[in-house]
C-alpha cells in the first residue's frame, strides 16, 4: 500500500481519464434515451445526467477485489467499473449477450467478474446486501471494501437505518455513498425528511461521515480516497454524502411537474462535465482537441455497443425457467456466449 | 420410520434435534454461522440455540438488533460472498418484515443476474398456532413462501428431519427456508445416535394405507397420524403422506398414493383460500382426476386471524376430529 493514498494525483493523464469516464456515461445515456424513443430499450430507463461525478469519483478509487452494490440508476457505475459498454447495452436491449443475459434490463446490471452486485430496484434494498458482503469479508479476515450506492430516497427506508446501525455495531468495511440528488422520484428531500442534512444521520450512528460537492469530480475522488483509506485502516464503515442533481427526468415517464425549469437550469450551469472541462482548459492542463478526441473515441465505443446489441440474439423462450435454481445452471452455462 | 436398536438411539426433543443440527453444521463448516434475534445470550426465543454461544462464540452465534430486513439481507450478502449463514427469524409473522429481502433479493438474484450470483442461505423460523400467542405470532405462512420460485421450502415434522434437513439445506446452492412448527419443539422421541443429513426432495409415507390418502406436513402430521389411528378403528386404512418439502412439491409420491387409494384429503394449517392445500388439490385434479373415486377435500385453518382464547384457537386450526370427519366424508361414510 502506498504511503499517501488519500490525495488524488491529478496528473494530466488522470484528469483526462476522469473527464473521459464522465463523457462516456453522458454520451452513452444520451444514446440510450434515443434508443428508448425508438423502442429498442423498454421498461424503465433511469438516466444519470448530472450525477456522473459521483460514480467517476468513487469507483476508480476501489481495487479490483472490492465490491459494489448499486441502484436502478446504475449505468454509470457499471461502465466506470469496467463492465463493457457492449454487454451493458445488450442487456438493455434484452439480448442474451447482455451482462445479465437479458434477465435484468437497465435496472439490474450484474457482473461477477468485476464484483458488481447489481442494480437493485427496491429503494434501500441494496443496503442490507452490502452489509452482508462486508460481514463475510470481515468474518473471513479480508480487507475488502464494499461500496454501496443509494439515493436520498433510501434514507427514508427502514433498511437504511437498520444497515447503518449494523455496519457501525459490527464494524463492517462499507463505504456508503449517498447520491443526494434532492428528489426521491418527485418528492423533494424537504418534503420527506425532518432532517435534510443526511450525513448527520450517519454520524448519529457513530459512522465517520462527510458531505461533498457531488458535482465536482475531484472533490468526490478526494473524499472517496479519504473514506476508502479510513475503511482499510480501521475496518469500519464510512459515509459519503455526494450532493448532486439529476438534470433529466426520473425516468422516461416523468413529466417533471414537481420542479421548476429554472431550478434545473441553475443546476445545469454547475454540471460536472462542463465544469471540470472548463477548469482543465482554463488551467491549460488539457487542450480542447484532446476533448474532441475523447468525444470521438466515445462515439466509436457507442457505435460498437449499438452494433453489438443490434447483432445480439434473443434467448429461446424454452430457456425461460433456467437459472431459477442452480440445478439447471450447468447445462445453460455451457451455452453462454461470452 | 427407521428401526433402530435401543442401544443405538437417544431420547431427545425436537428442539434438541434442531440444536444438534445447528451444532453439527457449525462444527463441520467454518463458513457456517447463525444470526438472529436473541439466538445468543438469551438462548433463542424457543430455546433452540441455548448453549451454542458458549461453544462457538459471538461471531458465529450472532445476536442481532430487531432489524429483520437488515440481518436477513445481510445473510443474503454474506452467502453471496462465500459464507454459509443460517438466519433465524423468530416467527413467520416477523419474517414479513424481511419479505423484501427474501423475495426481491434471495429468490431473484440468480435469475435476474443471468446465473452469475447464487444465494446459498438458510433461513429458519417458527410457524403455527397452539400456544395462545394470538394473531401476530401464530400464523402458518409457509404456503405463501412456497408460492415463490427461486427458494425452497422445508417443513421438518419429525426428529429425523429436524436433525437432518439443515445440513442438506446448507449444501444447497439456493436459498432454503425451514419452517419449524412451534408445537413440535417439546415433542420427544428416539433418534439414532448417528442420525445425520437427510434428503430434502421427497415426501415420506409415514403410514401406509389403502383406502384414502391424507396429505399433510409440519405440525399437522401428528394430528393426521392420530386421526389415521382412529380411522383404523373404523376399518378405514388411511395412508399418511408427510410432504416434508413444500417447494418443490413431490408430485410423484402424492400421485402414486392417490392412484392407489383413489381418495385424498389435504390437511394444511394455512388458511383455506389460496392455500398450499389448494395447490395440491389442483395438482391432483390435473394429474390424477380419472383415478379419483370422489372429490378431493381439505382441512385447513378457518379464515380468521388466529385468536387468543384457547377454545377459539383450537377451533381455528385443523384438529383430529375434523380430519376424521373429512376423511369419512370423502369415503361417503358418516
Amino acid at each position: 500500500m502506498t504511503a499517501v493514498i488519500d490525495k488524488p494525483h491529478l496528473t494530466r493523464e488522470h484528469a483526462l481519464d476522469l473527464l473521459k469516464q464522465m463523457i462516456r456515461i453522458r454520451e452513452f445515456e444520451g444514446k440510450c434515451a434515443e434508443l428508448y424513443t425508438q423502442e429498442k430499450i423498454r421498461g424503465f430507463l433511469h438516466l444519470y445526467d448530472g450525477e456522473e461525478a459521483v460514480a467517476v469519483g468513487v469507483i476508480p478509487v476501489l481495487e479490483k477485489r472490492d465490491r459494489i452494490v448499486a441502484t436502478y440508476r446504475e449505468h454509470g457505475q457499471a461502465l466506470v467499473r469496467g463492465v463493457p459498454m457492449t454487454v451493458v447495452l445488450a442487456e438493455m436491449y434484452g439480448k442474451q449477450e447482455g451482462c445479465s443475459r437479458g434477465r435484468g434490463g437497465s435496472m439490474h446490471l450484474f457482473d461477477r467478474a468485476s464484483n458488481f452486485y447489481g442494480g437493485n430496484a427496491i429503494v434501500g434494498g441494496g443496503l442490507p446486501l452490502a452489509i452482508g458482503l462486508a460481514l463475510a469479508d470481515h468474518m473471513q479476515g479480508e480487507k475488502i471494501v464494499t461500496a454501496c450506492f443509494f439515493g436520498d430516497g433510501a434514507v427514508a427506508e427502514g433498511e437504511f437505518h437498520e444497515s447503518l446501525n449494523l455496519a457501525a455495531l459490527w464494524g463492517l468495511p462499507v463505504l456508503f455513498v449517498c447520491e443526494n440528488n434532492l428528489y426521491a422520484m418527485g418528492t423533494a428531500l424537504a418534503i420527506s425528511e425532518s432532517e435534510t442534512d443526511i450525513q448527520r444521520k450517519a454520524s448519529s450512528y457513530r459512522i465517520a461521515s462527510e458531505a461533498v460537492d457531488g458535482m465536482d469530480v475531484v472533490a468526490v475522488e478526494t473524499a472517496a480516497r479519504r473514506g476508502v483509506h479510513a475503511i482499510r485502516e480501521s475496518g469500519k464503515p464510512y459515509f459519503l454524502e455526494c450532493r448532486t442533481y439529476r438534470l433529466r427526468a426520473h425516468s422516461m415517464f416523468d413529466a417533471q411537474l414537481y420542479r421548476d425549469k429554472a431550478e434545473v437550469e441553475a443546476w445545469r450551469r454547475k454540471e460536472p462535465i462542463v465544469r471540470f472541462r472548463g477548469w482543465l482548459e482554463a488551467s491549460r492542463m488539457i487542450h480542447p482537441e484532446e476533448v474532441e478526441q475523447i468525444y470521438k473515441e466515445v462515439a466509436a465505443e457507442i457505435a460498437e455497443a449499438v452494433a453489438f446489441a443490434e447483432a445480439g440474439t434473443w434467448e429461446p423462450a424454452e430457456e425461460l425457467t433456467h437459472f431459477t435454481y442452480a440445478e439447471r445452471a450447468a447445462e445453460a452455462e455451457a451455452t453462454r456466449h461470452d | 420410520m427407521t428401526e433402530t436398536a435401543p442401544s443405538a438411539s437417544i431420547e431427545l426433543t425436537y428442539r434438541e434435534a434442531v440444536r444438534e443440527a445447528i451444532r453439527d453444521a457449525l462444527r463441520r463448516d467454518e463458513r457456517v454461522f447463525l444470526m438472529g434475534e436473541d439466538v445468543g445470550r438469551y438462548g433463542g426465543c424457543y430455546a433452540v440455540t441455548k448453549g451454542l454461544l458458549a461453544e462457538f462464540g459471538p461471531e458465529r452465534i450472532r445476536d442481532t438488533p430487531l432489524s429483520e430486513s437488515g440481518f436477513t439481507g445481510a445473510g443474503i450478502g454474506a452467502a453471496m460472498a462465500g459464507m454459509r449463514p443460517i438466519v433465524e427469524l423468530m416467527t413467520v409473522n416477523f419474517s414479513l418484515l424481511a419479505l423484501d429481502q427474501i423475495l426481491n433479493n434471495a429468490a431473484t438474484v440468480r435469475h435476474m443476474s443471468g446465473n452469475q450470483f447464487g444465494v446459498p442461505l438458510v433461513i429458519r423460523m417458527a410457524t403455527g398456532a397452539g400456544r395462545q400467542l394470538a394473531a401476530q405470532h401464530s400464523h402458518s405462512l409457509e404456503g405463501w413462501y412456497a408460492h415463490i420460485p427461486g427458494i425452497k421450502v422445508l417443513a421438518p415434522a419429525t426428529l429425523e428431519d429436524g436433525r437432518g434437513m439443515l445440513w442438506t439445506a446448507l449444501q444447497d446452492p439456493d436459498p432454503v427456508l425451514i419452517f419449524e412448527n412451534v408445537m413440535l419443539y417439546n415433542m420427544t422421541g428416539k433418534l439414532a445416535a448417528d442420525a445425520g443429513p437427510v434428503d430434502i426432495g421427497k415426501a415420506a409415507i409415514r403410514r401406509p394405507g389403502r383406502d384414502i390418502s391424507l396429505i399433510t406436513y409440519g405440525g399437522s402430521l401428528w394430528k393426521t397420524l392420530e386421526a389415521a389411528a382412529l380411522l383404523a378403528g373404523e376399518n378405514i386404512d388411511a395412508e399418511v403422506i408427510d410432504l416434508r418439502t413444500l417447494r418443490p412439491l413431490d408430485d410423484a409420491t402424492i400421485m402414486a398414493s392417490v392412484k392407489k387409494t383413489r381418495r385424498a384429503v389435504i390437511i394444511d394449517e394455512g388458511w383455506r383460500s389460496g392455500s398450499l392445500a389448494a395447490e395440491i388439490c389442483t395438482r391432483i385434479v390435473e394429474q390424477a382426476f380419472w383415478d379419483l373415486d370422489g372429490p378431493a377435500a381439505r382441512v385447513c385453518s378457518e379464515e380468521v386471524p388466529i385468536p387468543y382464547a384457547r377454545h377459539l384457537e383450537i377451533a381455528a386450526i385443523p384438529q383430529v376430529p375434523k380430519i376424521v370427519t373429512a376423511a369419512k366424508a370423502a369415503l361417503g361414510r358418516t
